[in-house]
């Protein structure tokens, strides 16, 4: 028989991250404490889930137009506007898609032509990676450094392009460092960026999710705007992971484009989340500023549990990530999220689920309450303790 | 949000937390928290630090009563003579003076329906200033203090995802 599946995909690796769950899994264990999830642990607010049920039961269960809704782009690009003082065309740079993954995976098909070099910093989201392999685009790995708080240097960006370059993805408020990137340090790489003449995909879905200064998107510097796509979603901000929920915005040309293969492909995003999602935007800022509130607490929790046990960790600002050190102890990410898992049923994702630079780091999620992450510190101190006396 | 406010709506909820974590998640010194907690107590601000029991659960048996009272307001007085005769009683849980169809609003907890009724007719009704009163006894309660009574949620997410 001839071979059924595509070289292209099967080149492809399976999430790192799918490997650890089946680990996981596998122990079927009852007692296990997971600090593995990326999404939040609360519930989406009522008031948003009600809205979704209110359209059901008016019989909104049709399809919506292709880029969505009319009412919600209107709302993105209000919330766009107040936040980030960026004027979207609702009707022409707006499309509203299946999650932010779906955004990620359009955009490059319709930026990409095959050969073309797409940046991509590491550690990331697990999906750049993939979706750019997936076009016949060549991923240009760039190995953020812990010394620079996982943020990407002009020097770096600059010593990845090439003339083939034709993408940088942008992730932050990054999963799953937690660094971010403030105003100065986009300043750094917006002259690389125009001076070469390549385009960003902005993953913003952690935007709202930031701790220091309100959050700042690269598309709302000077001369950015016509050269961004910025993604955003509402899984994160607004605890809707579930809803599949997310959106693009950005030039005519390439949302236009992205339209086309999201008409083909997917027809329209969810219509009753779409719903639930305009309430999200026009009602949901005290939610999200309570959700906020709550992170930040845990994140205050979680650094000084760290400082405490003596583990290097930089302070990290964004998302519900914190990405504790584990190189003194002389084994690789791997090793040590395996040992931790069977040793104190504790399951953190390795570091490196997210890229090779990520080798020697743990992603904890603080996307638990605080008795949980409580108790999981005390597994964690328990076994720091022990892995420091094994070494004497 | 300012830390006292974030101070007190953590309380709020948790009154048990103890200081040293209260200073970790708020990025303040345990001073500060202490200092804090001693001015919003001085000026009244902290009332008292209670605890919410689901009676329901115990074999102890209690009443709870919502009672509306439309009383005549007093001249210079207003309401709050006729609401400290009332809440002056043990039993009353709390008074409050209420916009709409009624003036008092009052609560009472007692052991059964006629220790209950008995206060009522022999307390409240009799009060030279009270109109009228209209008794309803709480059959369940299913949220109270902004806590959801007697539903356990669990965690649903998957243990591992990107």
């Amino acid at each position: 028989m001839r071979n059924p599946v595509s070289d292209t995909i099967v080149g492809i690796k399976p999430s790192g991250i799918r490997k650890f769950f089946d680990i996981v899994t596998e122990m079927n264990d009852k007692n296990v404490i997971s600090l593995g999830v990326g999404e939040p642990d609360f519930d989406t607010p009522w008031h948003i889930r009600d809205e979704g049920i209110y359209s059901l039961e008016k019989g909104r269960s049709h399809y919506t137009g292709n880029t969505g809704l009319v009412e919600l782009r209107k709302e993105i690009c209000n919330y766009l506007k107040r936040t980030q003082g960026i004027q979207y065309d609702y009707s022409k740079e707006v499309i509203v898609t299946v999650g932010g993954s779906e955004a990620i995976d359009i955009g490059l098909r319709a930026m990409c032509n095959p050969g073309d070099e797409v940046i991509i910093p590491q550690p990331s989201y697990v999906s750049y990676e993939p979706c750019a392999l997936l076009v016949g685009a060549v991923p240009v790995i760039i190995d953020l450094k812990e010394e620079n708080e996982f943020r990407l240097t002009a020097e770096e960006l600059k010593a990845a392009i090439t003339d083939k370059t034709k993408v940088l993805i942008l992730p932050f408020p990054n999963n799953p460092t937690g660094g971010i990137m403030e105003r100065a340090d986009l300043e750094a790489i917006r002259e690389v960026i125009i001076e070469n003449d390549i385009y960003v995909m902005s993953d913003e879905i952690y935007a709202e999710l930031t701790y220091k200064d309100k959050h700042v998107s690269i598309a709302s510097l000077e001369g950015m705007r016509e050269r961004t796509v910025l993604i955003n979603g509402f899984s994160k901000a607004y605890a809707m992971t579930g809803w599949r929920l997310g959106y693009a915005c950005g030039p005519e040309e390439i949302i236009r484009q992205m339209t086309k293969i999201h008409q083909y492909c997917i027809m329209c995003a969810p219509t009753t989340s779409q719903y639930a999602a305009i309430e999200a935007l026009k009602n949901g800022d005290k939610d999200v500023e309570e959700m906020r509130a709550e992170y930040n607490r845990r994140r205050r929790f979680l650094m000084n549990a760290f400082k405490e046990m003596n583990i290097k960790v930089f302070e990290p600002y964004g998302a519900f990530y914190i990405f504790p050190c584990i190189k003194e102890f002389g084994m690789t990410s791997d090793e040590f999220a395996t040992r931790f898992l069977a040793e104190e049923k504790v399951a953190a994702v390795p570091g490196t689920a997210f890229g090779a630079s990520g080798e020697g780091f743990l992603r904890i999620s603080y996307a638990y309450s605080l008795e949980r992450l409580k108790e999981a510190m005390k597994r964690f101190a328990h076994f720091v303790e022990k892995l420091r006396a094994e070494k004497v | 949000m300012k830390m006292e406010e974030e101070l007190l709506a953590i309380i709020e909820k948790n009154s048990r937390i103890d200081l040293k974590e209260l200073a970790v998640i708020l990025g303040v010194s345990e001073i500060d928290i202490v200092n804090t907690l001693q001015k919003l107590e001085e000026e009244g601000v902290v009332c008292g630090y209670h605890t919410m029991i689901n009676w329901e659960k115990t074999s102890i048996e209690k009443v709870t009563a919502l009672i509306e009272v439309r009383v005549t307001p007093q001249r210079g007085q207003g309401f709050d003579n006729i609401a400290e005769r009332i809440y002056k009683y043990p039993e009353v849980q709390s008074v409050y003076l209420i916009s709409g169809g009624y003036d008092l609003l009052v609560t009472l907890e007692g052991k059964t329906l006629r220790e209950v009724s008995s206060f009522v007719s022999d307390k409240l009704s009799t009060l030279e200033t009270v109109l009228s009163t209209a008794t309803h006894f709480i059959l369940k309660k299913y949220k109270d203090h902004g806590t959801i009574l007697g539903v356990k949620s669990e965690d649903e997410r998957e243990i591992v995802t990107p």
